[in-house]
């Protein structure tokens, strides 16, 4: 019997091991697919990871480097090249392994941090041919950081995520030459810091409202058309351009990955399309947990780390004081908002302060997010730029929580130009 | 007056640089903002990562770093520098690939383990 078995060796599964482990949980396993511990981390071998856990500046690798060398300080075990292939609601996770075959395992908690994956062509269904040359932009990564293959020399990349706008800069580097970025939005998707130094720096230009309508090409793709859209994101007629490339990159969004989380008849949001989570990141079933990627889709690792410790000592708490029950708040969100996480929050369960994440479904310029409860405003925040790409953040006092009468709502109002 | 983004961390801050006040930044939240702000109009820098080959590991390439920003202009000569290294696993984070590579005053250095593969 496991205190906790962690689904995924991700940075989610390894802080959330982690602090069970620092809170005084002992039998503790973590299940990963791959065939080492990191994640997504060990592709992106760009810098900007660890400003806020770490306080300076990592690349991917780094940062997945100092938590697996952290766990393995510890007594955690890892399986590796070992895929959970179920989860039940009483914690018994199945799993198939190279090394142990099929095995069952019972745990005490379960925590979930499986991540997420890239949406691909057959998501957006792009007309055209069906010719070799198009990859997601995390595949092209893993090629170009991983295993040395340059996937193409003339590309365009379609979604402004940041992971697009970062294979752009790298397959620059490598000598490809990177036509366009295209956006159907008419804001990207990425973080503005990766427009500069992507995009700006390479003089690649970026797209808004514009989208890929036509891939052509018989073995190789040999020409793209990128037309303008309309508000509605419907392509305008004779605004097309055409491109001649060998290669399509896209970068059009990812998807939490929850096949283990819906065959246990947890609890989904389709807002976020992962688990509805409580303030310590517990799912519909007591005991079990999720963070990271799996949970909602983040742009920055160090929040991902910040979440999944949370997950890791409730998870401990749970094995080491025992269940959770009290009074419920629901978080809604208001006009300007797409999403809240978490969902529910147990004002028990609040010590300080609740932190919670949320994204916004425009730019907005000189806002306040507002906090109301039925009609009373409990908290108000102010900020002075707000954009979908990027995954806002508040701190809520306990002591303002209990104004809040059976739930809460997260607004946007924006300043009148 | 220059409108950047500052790319030092993540936020993103909007910045407001004025040359005539002696490249006087506003809009940044932290003092890192101010010193990114002054030096991208006076002589931008950037770290540069990419990989390089790697010989007896898991996989062909390491990934490698500037463990310092370089100027702006000298990341091509720092892309080719490093096209004709191969190094032998294993190899530890921080090991340095090229000291002081094409003059810039960083070390390229390596960001992974490579373990040893038989």
């Amino acid at each position: 019997m496991y205190d906790l078995i962690v689904v995924g060796g991700g940075p989610a599964g390894l802080a959330a091991a982690w602090a069970a482990w620092d809170k005084g949980l002992k039998k503790i396993l973590i299940v990963e697919r791959d065939r080492e511990l990191g994640g997504i981390l060990n592709q992106c071998i760009h810098n900007g990871f660890g400003l806020h856990h770490f306080k300076e500046e990592l690349t991917g690798p780094e940062y997945a480097g100092r938590f697996a060398s952290m766990i393995r300080s510890t007594g955690v075990e890892v399986r590796l090249d070992t895929m959970v292939l179920e989860v039940t609601r009483d914690k018994q996770v199945r799993m198939v392994g190279k090394a142990t075959g099929y095995r069952e395992e019972q745990a005490r908690t379960v925590v979930l941090a499986m991540g997420c994956r890239e949406r691909t062509r057959g998501a957006i269904a792009i007309p055209g041919t069906r010719p070799a040359g198009i990859f997601t932009a995390g595949a092209a990564q893993r090629y170009v950081n991983m295993e040395g293959w340059l996937p193409g020399k003339r590309v365009v990349i379609l979604g402004s995520g940041d992971i697009g706008l970062i294979m752009a800069r790298r397959m620059t580097l490598e000598g490809a030459k990177v036509l366009a970025c295209v956006e159907v939005m008419p804001y990207s998707g990425g973080l503005n810091r990766n427009i500069v130094q992507c995009l700006q720096d390479f003089d690649i230009p970026l797209y808004l409202s514009h989208t890929v309508t036509e891939i052509r090409g018989e073995k190789r793709v040999e020409q793209v058309v990128v037309s303008q859209v309309d508000e509605s994101r419907r392509p305008i007629p004779g605004t097309e351009m055409v491109f001649d490339c060998d290669t399509l990159l896209l970068s059009v969004g990812l998807i939490p990955e929850n096949e283990l989380t819906r065959q246990a008849g947890i609890e989904m949001d389709p807002r976020t399309n992962g688990p509805k989570v409580y303030e310590n990141m517990e799912v519909s079933v007591p005991g079990i947990f999720a963070c990271g990627n799996v949970c909602h889709v983040h742009d920055l690792v160090d929040y991902v780390t910040s979440e999944s410790l949370r997950a890791g000592e409730a998870a401990a708490a749970y094995v080491l004081s025992g269940d959770r029950a009290g009074k419920t708040l629901t978080v809604k969100n208001g006009p300007g908002v797409t999403y809240t996480v978490p969902q529910r929050i147990r004002r028990e369960g609040v010590k300080k302060n609740c932190g919670i994440f949320f994204r916004v479904n425009r730019v907005c310029r000189d806002s306040e997010i507002l906090v109301t409860s039925g009609e009373t405003v409990i908290a108000k925040y102010s900020r002075s730029h707000l954009a979908p790409g990027e995954m806002e953040h508040i701190m809520l006092p306990a002591v303002l929580l209990n104004k809040a009468d059976g739930e809460i709502t997260l607004s946007i109002r924006e300043a009148q130009a | 007056m220059k409108e950047l983004i500052c790319i030092v961390c993540p936020n993103g801050c909007h910045l407001r640089v004025d040359e005539e006040k002696d490249y006087l930044v506003t809009g940044n939240s932290c003092p890192r903002g101010a010193e990114y702000g002054k030096s991208e109009l006076m002589h931008p820098v950037r770290v540069v990562t990419s990989t390089v080959r790697c010989r007896d590991a898991a996989y062909p390439r390491c990934p490698v770093k500037t463990n310092r920003p370089v100027p702006k202009e000298s990341i091509r000569a720092v892309m080719k520098a490093m096209e004709n290294v191969t190094l032998t696993a294993p190899v530890r984070i921080g090991d340095i690939v090229i000291k002081n590579i094409c003059g810039t005053g960083a070390d390229l250095v390596s960001t992974r383990n490579m373990e040893k593969e038989n």
